[in-house]
């Protein structure tokens, strides 16, 4: 019997996710024959308006980019422009930088597992909803963010567009007895980071294994953020001045935000790539928590995407702890001399790498600048994951449980819209 | 009459929507990094749209939206529109919303070229010539300023709303803030361009208080003496294109920033103007 049947759904806003897209489905004889993630964030140009501006005025423009991730912006920025002027800032720097970084992971996750992903696996449309089943779940999530926003107001004295960098450095540094009561805050936090691992490993998340490639940033001695060089599990290895010769943006119609290609082929950053690359780098006593609720690495699972989160959060607040050690204030910044040059800058914002490229003339001023953001590496993968997703759940389930699938496949990813683009409309269509 | 009640008798508790336009998400973190009182604030009022907290319903009268980003497509100039009639109270948050945003950077500039530079096929790409305030699309109840604004702005405000009290943001200078908090001033004590003197506090003169000058993501104060400061950064060795650069940043459309640069650039129109 042929049967001939067109069925179309319009959900006109994607929640919780940052910044707006669609999907379209067509299915057709039990196959998907079409699909496309729409990103229609309105595109911004920041790479234009950065042209003819100083290399001083990077940190607080590129910040704007994404009010989520502002620190990461700050640190690949940063990192390329000292690369292309010579500048070395020392070891104290370096740290102070590691920990900012710390604290907008633990931000930036704590509000993706609390505010946007948690409530798909516990059956809540928003986190409101989940409070008043969760109180103390939500609380202790809502804690472990704040806390992730002090540590960056420690050094950036806001969460959001901080403003404590600048390239060498820091503006100033922070005082000995802040460093004191932060580290003492942070220390009396780890029970609930450890507990929040506990409580998301046992979440019930679909099991759906899948083949991708795994890409991040790898230095064989610590858990990567702002060092080492870019790996993938297929045997890939190049510095940020590389970039270029492997991975390639292409324009899709029907999206604002450029798909980016690593040799042709999709890949996946974020998280669950950094684990699965890192996960040996990790302390011991973090390693052990994971054998102990039944954790394996690599997972080629991307619903353990919220367990990734979660354990990076813990890791971020033991590392946090160790580099408040024994704090003391330095000399918070090397003074920057500006010459004609190239500067690559690649760090791991929470949801992946970040490249950028820039050009400079001889007074420092920016003559081209190129940034790469995760989201716009994810979304090839993205699209192929709901893909597969999405037949192995069963293309013949209704179309409200096909659409609220591919929303939690796209939420695995915590796409930032906003970096490249909440809105998606899913229109399905079948015959 | 600024008192808000609900209209809806089953539940009487006001209802908010957040929407979010072209901005880079970091004003809806006033809400989202609340903690607590985000809970306490979803008690008090029914929050019926806001998609990245996962409330969505955008065409469901509101007594109070909050509008964060900047017009910059065609669909936006319409969106904005829609929600203004279902809006009681309508009130911009942060610098987008406000005043374009760091994005209105490209209106005057060439956008069909920028947009062919950044895009292969730029004819996929549906944009606007120029970003612009909300104010400029429709009326507009109250404006807080900031890049970002932070959780005491938002939730003040809101507080004031349902205690049935006009909000009054403060529109003081950074400068009168760092002489609450006893900062030594950076561009008296250090020749650092500030351009605390012009804009307005609400970050706690934060930029100071870290050894910089202000880059003015508040926009400018009451009153703000614009060409005074011009004349106080070329004396201190800024040329009249730096000058004008530091007026054309996040607030670059706010029109005194404007004027201010453009008077910049025409070092003429100063004569006769003293510090």
């Amino acid at each position: 019997m042929t049967e001939t049947r067109e069925i179309s759904i319009k959900v006109p806003v994607l929640a919780r996710v940052e910044g707006e897209g669609a999907l379209d489905l067509e299915i057709s004889n039990g196959q998907i024959q079409n699909l496309k993630l729409r990103i229609y964030e309105p595109p911004r140009y920041f790479e234009k308006f950065l042209e003819g501006r100083s290399y001083t005025e990077i940190p607080d423009i590129v910040a704007r980019i994404c009010g989520i991730c502002p620190v990461a912006y700050q640190m690949s920025a940063v990192q390329a422009i000292e690369s292309a002027f010579g500048c070395e800032p020392g070891p104290w720097v370096q740290a102070m930088r590691r920990l900012m970084y710390c604290g907008e992971w633990i931000e930036s996750h704590a509000l993706h597992i609390h505010l946007l992903a948690a409530p798909d696996y516990l059956g809540y449309g928003s986190i409101t909803e989940m409070a008043a089943d969760y109180p103390a779940e939500v609380r202790r999530g809502l804690r472990i963010q704040g806390l992730g926003n002090e540590i960056i107001r420690f050094l950036g004295g806001r969460s959001v567009h901080p403003v404590g960098v600048r390239a060498g450095g820091f503006h100033s540094a922070p005082k000995e007895r802040d460093a004191a009561a932060l580290r003492l805050k942070l220390e009396a936090a780890l029970a609930d980071a450890e507990s929040l691992v506990r409580w998301v490993a046992g979440m019930s998340l679909p099991q759906h294994g899948q083949v991708f490639t795994s890409v991040a940033m790898h230095n064989g001695e610590r858990y990567p953020m702002s060092e080492g060089r870019i790996v993938s599990d297929q045997g890939l290895e190049c510095s940020a001045a590389e970039f270029e010769q492997h991975f390639r943006e292409e324009q899709v119609s029907y999206s604002t935000a450029l798909h980016c290609r690593l040799h042709g082929e999709p890949y996946l950053v974020g998280p669950l790539a950094r684990l699965n690359l890192n996960h040996t780098l990790l302390p011991e006593s973090i390693q052990s928590l994971c054998r102990e609720s039944g954790l394996v690495w690599p997972s080629r699972n991307m619903f353990q995407s919220i367990i990734a989160r979660a354990i990076e959060i813990y890791f971020a607040l033991v590392e946090a702890i160790c580099l408040l050690a024994d704090y003391q204030p330095d000399t918070p910044y090397q003074e920057i001399k500006p010459k004609a040059a190239i500067g690559y800058g690649c760090t791991e914002a929470p949801r992946g790498l970040l490249w950028h490229r820039y050009e400079f003339n001889d007074r420092g001023d920016i003559v081209s600048a190129r940034i790469v953001p995760p989201t716009s590496q994810n979304q090839a993968r993205i699209e192929q994951d709901i893909a597969r997703a999405l037949q192995s759940f069963g293309l013949e389930k209704s179309d409200d449980q096909l659409r609220l699938q591919a929303e939690m496949v796209i939420r695995n990813y915590d796409p930032c819209i906003s970096c490249s683009t909440h809105f998606l409309k899913l229109n399905v269509e079948r015959c | 009459m600024w008192k808000v009640k609900s209209s809806k008798k089953s539940d009487s508790r006001p209802r908010i929507a957040v929407h979010k336009f072209s901005s880079c998400d970091g004003c809806q973190l006033a809400f989202l990094n609340a903690g607590e009182d985000l809970l306490t604030l979803s008690q008090l009022v029914q929050i019926v749209h806001f998609a990245e907290a996962g409330m969505v319903a955008p065409e469901v009268d509101v007594d109070i939206a909050f509008i964060e980003g900047s017009i910059s497509t065609p669909d936006e100039a319409k969106r904005i529109r829609a929600i203004r009639e279902k809006s009681k109270y309508l009130i911009t948050i942060g610098a987008c919303a406000t005043a374009g945003g760091i994005q209105a950077l490209r209106n005057g500039a060439d956008s069909d070229a920028w947009r062919a530079a950044i895009y292969p096929s730029p004819q996929f790409i549906e944009s606007l010539a120029t970003s612009t305030a909300i104010a400029q699309h429709v009326r507009v109840d109250l404006e807080l300023w900031g890049c970002p604004v932070n959780s005491l702005q938002v939730l003040s405000a809101t507080r004031d709303l349902l205690s049935g009290v006009v909000p009054a943001p403060v529109r003081d200078s950074v400068c009168i803030e760092c002489k609450r908090q006893g900062n030594v001033c950076v561009m008296v004590a250090r020749q650092e361009p500030c351009l605390g003197p012009v804009t307005q506090t609400g970050c706690g003169a934060l930029c100071p208080s870290h050894g910089r000058g202000c880059y003015a993501c508040y926009g400018p104060s009451e009153n703000p003496n614009t060409t005074a400061l011009a004349n106080q950064l070329r004396m201190i060795g800024l040329s009249d294109q730096e000058i004008a650069r530091r007026f054309l940043f996040i607030n670059n459309q706010a029109p005194v920033f404007a004027a201010a640069a453009e008077q910049a650039l025409t070092p003429s129109l100063l004569q006769g103007e003293g510090v």
